[in-house]
């Protein structure tokens, strides 16, 4: 049932040694009618396959931009990307993407919204509806299946979001800030899920994040960003075990100090959030 | 709540997640007395209307061969309800002729305007000209070229109901959030497959609103056909009582030809309910409320 989805996955871990996302000295520049803005900058990056990676930056430093530049929805001003050893010169559909907006359809029920994926990649109907209450029951949705995004809250939106681009098992995820219109509780529970769906799935993971603690829990390396022009400040090695317990890993030495790194380097005070 | 008290949902279906109950069916009983709220007031408003104007007859504040009181014009539809319904029908075919020809070649110029910039360069000057041209002014020649059969009657509907149509797709399909069509291309859809399932349905909340107006236009262009030339047709009708100084069934021709409009865009109306209640909702019309 699952193995055709599977089987995505596999394919693309074949793909050689080479790393699953390769952002070689890169640089984004929009130019509007009124004025240029220099995006991102000299911003170099590689994700092994099976990582994750947080990224965390002050807003408007490009974050999302860096995203889907990876996803091939955005081209480089100069530079290169590869997802899995082969440049990105188009949208990619080997991966999920989960944006900053949900950008549900207004008119699909919520799990019809999740459904979409399938539709658009022709997996097979049954195991994609089975797929999708998986995901549905793990993301807590159920008894929503068929409202409508308006009838639903931000975060169940999010959430919404989240199991569509899940649903195909990718085997990359990109996600920009998937978790930031939930309550605090929700996304420790929502965080605990991500961490064992990676852990399980073998995904490579590349999630924005405006949350220091929630990049250092899932994370194993945490990329800082400067402010715009954005580039890559310092790139911090989360020295945890794949499996985290949540309460005991936020007690942890290395927790605390990876958090106070960061918080350092994005110039915030040392007890702030 | 108080224990004991019994909920207002159906035990059948109680919740199903906490907080979260189905809802049973309303009755037909309560969906009238729900219409009849939300419609009594322009009932009430046509009822005063008629009521000056019965006023205004009965009073002889001018004379019955200039504005017939209701009661003549109500007895003109009904002893020659046969003609009137005929004619009814002649112009209520050709308006929603006209109107269907319309939104076919509207929808598809549309989507032909949007994937190309030389197209909608090119064509969009020439549907601006077709638009501001007085349509009274050109129908003389459809005549000409065409008889006095319905085929000038559906081109001058056509005619007039089209640029509502194009100009409300085109906006639709160009308020696309961008990011839905990123989302589409990240699940490998090609440019047909983002189209049926994202651009399309996005835009018809926009096509709906043209569409509303392209009806009632519709009728307006097929008895501006009638006019210029027709035995057929309320326009025709209203000509030929015009003619005879035979104001109650010029009156009667006006009330039918309206009641044709309001019909036609209250069923356009229903189909927009029925077919975007997504929308209906988002708008703000019933559906969602508090309790
Ligand atoms: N389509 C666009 N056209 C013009 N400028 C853009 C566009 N998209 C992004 N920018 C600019 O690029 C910069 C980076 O934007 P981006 O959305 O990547 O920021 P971000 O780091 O994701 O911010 P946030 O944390 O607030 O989401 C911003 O200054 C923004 O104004
Ligand atoms: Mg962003």
């Amino acid at each position: 049932m699952t193995e055709e989805v599977e089987q995505t996955v596999a394919l693309a871990e074949g793909g050689g040694d080479a790393a699953a996302v390769d952002v070689d000295d890169v640089a984004v520049r929009f130019r509007t009618r009124k004025k240029d803005v220099l995006a991102l900058r000299q911003i170099s990056l590689s994700v092994a396959t099976g990582e994750f990676v947080a990224i965390v930056g002050p807003s408007g430093c490009g974050k999302s931009t860096l995203l889907k530049l990876v996803a091939g929805l955005l081209k480089p001003s100069s530079g290169a990307v590869r997802l899995h050893g082969d440049a990105v010169t188009g949208p990619r559909r080997d991966i999920g993407y989960v944006f900053q907006r949900a950008a549900l359809l207004e008119w699909r029920s919520a799990r019809r919204n999740i459904l979409l994926q399938a539709e658009m990649r022709h997996m097979p109907g049954a195991a994609a509806r089975k797929r999708a209450d998986e995901l549905i029951d793990m993301t807590g949705l159920r008894g929503f299946e068929d409202a409508y995004p308006h009838e639903l809250s931000g975060g169940m939106q999010q959430r919404v979001a989240l199991c569509r681009a899940l649903l195909h098992r990718p085997p990359v995820l990109l996600m920009d800030e998937p978790f930031g219109a939930l309550d605090a509780l929700t996304r420790e529970q929502m965080n605990i899920e991500l961490n064992r769906i990676w852990r399980e799935t073998g995904t490579t993971v590349l999630l924005v994040t405006h949350s220091i603690a929630e990049a250092v829990y899932l994370a194993n390396r945490v990329v800082v960003m400067s402010a715009r022009p954005g580039t890559v400040t310092e790139i911090i090695d989360v020295a945890l075990p794949a499996e985290r317990d949540y309460a005991e890993t936020m007690g942890l030495e290395e927790f605390s100090s990876a958090t106070t790194r960061i918080r350092r380097l994005l110039g915030a005070a040392p007890g702030a959030e | 709540m108080e224990h004991g008290r019994t909920p207002t949902v159906p035990a059948a279906s109680a919740a199903t997640v906490a907080g979260v109950a189905e809802r049973a069916r309303p009755g037909i009983a309560d969906r009238a007395l729900e219409t009849l709220a939300r419609s009594w007031r322009p009932l009430a408003l046509l009822v005063a209307c008629f009521a000056v104007w019965w006023v205004v007859s009965a009073a002889r504040l001018v004379e019955p061969y200039l504005v017939p009181s209701p009661g003549s014009t109500l007895q003109v539809m009904r002893d020659k309800a046969g003609y009137i319904w005929h004619h009814g029908w002649v112009t209520t075919y050709e308006t929603l002729l006209g109107f269907a020809i319309a939104v076919a070649v509207g929808v598809l110029a549309a989507v032909i305007m949007v994937y190309s910039s030389t197209v909608e360069k090119t064509l969009y000057p020439v549907l601006l000209f077709a638009q501001v041209v007085p349509k009274i002014a050109i129908a003389p020649l459809f005549i000409v070229w065409l008889g006095f059969g319905i085929a000038p009657k559906i081109v001058v509907a056509v005619l007039i109901a089209f640029f509502p149509v194009v100009i409300s797709m085109v906006t639709g399909l160009k308020s696309v959030d961008p990011e839905m069509v990123q989302l589409s291309a990240t699940m490998g859809a090609g440019p047909l497959q983002t189209f049926v399932k994202i651009r399309f349905p996005a835009s018809l909340p926009h096509l709906f609103s043209g569409l509303k107006v392209a009806v009632t236009l519709a009728v307006t262009g097929a008895v501006v056909g009638e006019f210029v030339g027709a035995n057929e047709g309320l326009g025709f009708v209203i000509l030929q009582a015009n003619g005879n100084l035979d104001t109650p069934m010029l009156f009667a021709g006006l009330i039918v030809m309206s009641l044709i409009g309001v019909v036609l865009f209250l069923l356009v109306e229903i189909a927009e309910k029925l077919l975007l209640p997504w929308h209906a909702s988002r708008r703000g019309d019933a559906v969602t409320t508090t309790y």
